[in-house]
């Protein structure tokens, strides 16, 4: 194991940006749905639910994503179900997307002036109505920026996996410093392959921001 | 068959478990202030163009907050031995703390520098103060002020991440879980009460830090 190339490295180092990008693309899509029910119950008007995922949102904001993912990963393996790395990798960056995504639009929901509730509701309009008609597609267009920009995090999240042996880009990068010992080379090109992920949707985002301002 | 938990088991750690809660706290602590520092000195070169500093930083800040947490650690744990430069995990996981908040806190006291009404400083100029002196009693507290809320959660986030320190081998709380763990093979119960502690903690560093905040930034005659 002695002559591994640097375009040996490069190639392997590529599969894991793969699986990085992949795991990010499935925890955003599917937190982004779990978050958006979240929100509907986080906004209801019935208080119990209100406080129930305000509790969850708290919970997962307040500990370490690595905590949630370990227990995950054992909590699961209690109830008999041996579930592989990918799996609890997935789950524990949703549930942690989740909470996120709707503390987010639960922000640009409330931003959304009382006068447009006002309003609507002098129309006659139900909740149901003043919601899909009112409020969320305006709280929508105020919310692309941020959720943009949180992606950003759930990018630089999905390293944490690594820990509980899913292999991506940064368990990679572990295990061809340990076979190389060129730790200091391939750290570097790990962390350029999360700069090339993580940066344009950056710029991205900052750049809606700008022009969210402007109009 | 149905598993019996097992709280008790735990127990027995405690002195491993306070020990871990302390370093993890002092990690923070240790981050928190020199990571504000970087921030505000950041924050200055980029909001006024100091060069050359502002150009370093804009690199500093984009570098690092386009990058994982776990990869700077690696990075300066494993990666900067290979420079001579070989740091026990403790100073690397300060390092990393440190390298990570300054640049967050850069970003957001820039926005807070820049934010500061230009009427404020014509005034505080024609009162002759000094640049230095503008800066200092003119444009920081209230900068600070206005973006403390956004510093807090950032130190907060930093504070959750420092259970990643664990896998370099400082011995924080989560270090502390996974020897417990290793040990009782109770990894559930165990990462659930170290979960719970975290937050408890996450909720004590809020307060402390809105405390800080209001009564010594706000408190302070501006």
């Amino acid at each position: 194991m002695n002559d591994i190339f640097l375009s040996d490295i490069v190639i392997n180092l590529s599969y894991g940006l793969l699986w990085t990008i992949g795991l990010s693309l499935v925890a955003f899509v599917m937190g982004g749905i779990v978050g958006l029910t979240l929100l509907f119950c986080r906004i209801s008007k019935n208080s119990y639910l209100r406080n129930l995922t305000k509790v969850y949102i708290e919970v997962f904001q307040g500990t370490p994503l690595l905590l949630q993912l370990f227990i995950i990963f054992f909590g699961t393996g209690l109830l008999g179900i041996e579930i592989p790395p990918w799996a609890a990798a997935t789950l524990g960056l949703t549930l942690f997307t989740s909470a996120f995504l709707a503390e987010i639009w639960r922000g640009c929901v409330e931003s959304v002036s009382k006068g447009q509730w006002e309003a609507s509701a002098s129309l006659a309009l139900n909740h149901y109505e003043q919601m899909r008609h009112i409020i969320l597609p305006q709280a929508f267009r105020i919310s692309i920026p941020p959720t943009v920009g949180f992606s950003v995090q759930v990018v630089k999240a999905t390293a944490v996996t690594s820990i509980i042996g899913f292999v991506e880009l940064t368990k990679t990068g572990s295990m061809l410093a340990n076979a190389t010992f060129k730790p200091f080379l391939i750290f570097g090109l790990v962390a350029l392959g999360y700069f090339i992920l993580c940066f344009p949707l950056s710029v991205f985002s900052r750049r809606l921001e700008k022009a969210m301002h402007i109009s | 068959m149905t598993y019996q938990f097992d709280y008790s088991a735990i127990g027995d750690y405690k002195e491993i478990l306070f020990s871990g809660i302390a370093k993890t706290m002092v990690l923070t602590f240790i981050g928190t202030t020199l990571g504000l520092a970087l921030g505000i000195f950041g924050g200055l070169c980029r909001a006024w163009s100091i060069r050359p500093f502002n150009y370093f930083f804009t690199v500093y800040v984009e570098g690092i907050r386009n990058t994982p947490f776990l990869i700077q650690l690696f990075f300066i744990f494993f990666g900067l031995p290979s420079l001579g430069v070989v740091l026990t995990g403790w100073q690397a996981s300060i390092l990393a703390m440190v390298i990570n908040l300054g640049a967050y806190c850069t970003e957001i006291i820039r926005a807070g520098i820049q934010a500061t009404n230009k009427g404020q400083i014509e005034a505080a100029v024609s009162l002759a103060m000094t640049r230095m002196q503008i800066f200092w009693r003119v444009i920081l507290p209230p900068a600070l002020i206005k973006v403390w809320p956004s510093i807090c959660s950032q130190v907060i986030i930093v504070m959750l991440g420092s259970s990643l320190c664990s896998q370099i081998g400082t011995e924080e709380l989560t270090y502390a879980a996974n020897f417990i763990q290793s040990r009782n093979f109770r990894a559930f119960e165990t990462y659930f009460v170290v979960a719970g502690i975290y937050f408890v903690l996450a909720l004590l560093v809020r307060q402390l830090m809105m405390y800080i905040g209001y009564k010594w930034i706000a408190g302070r005659k501006l």
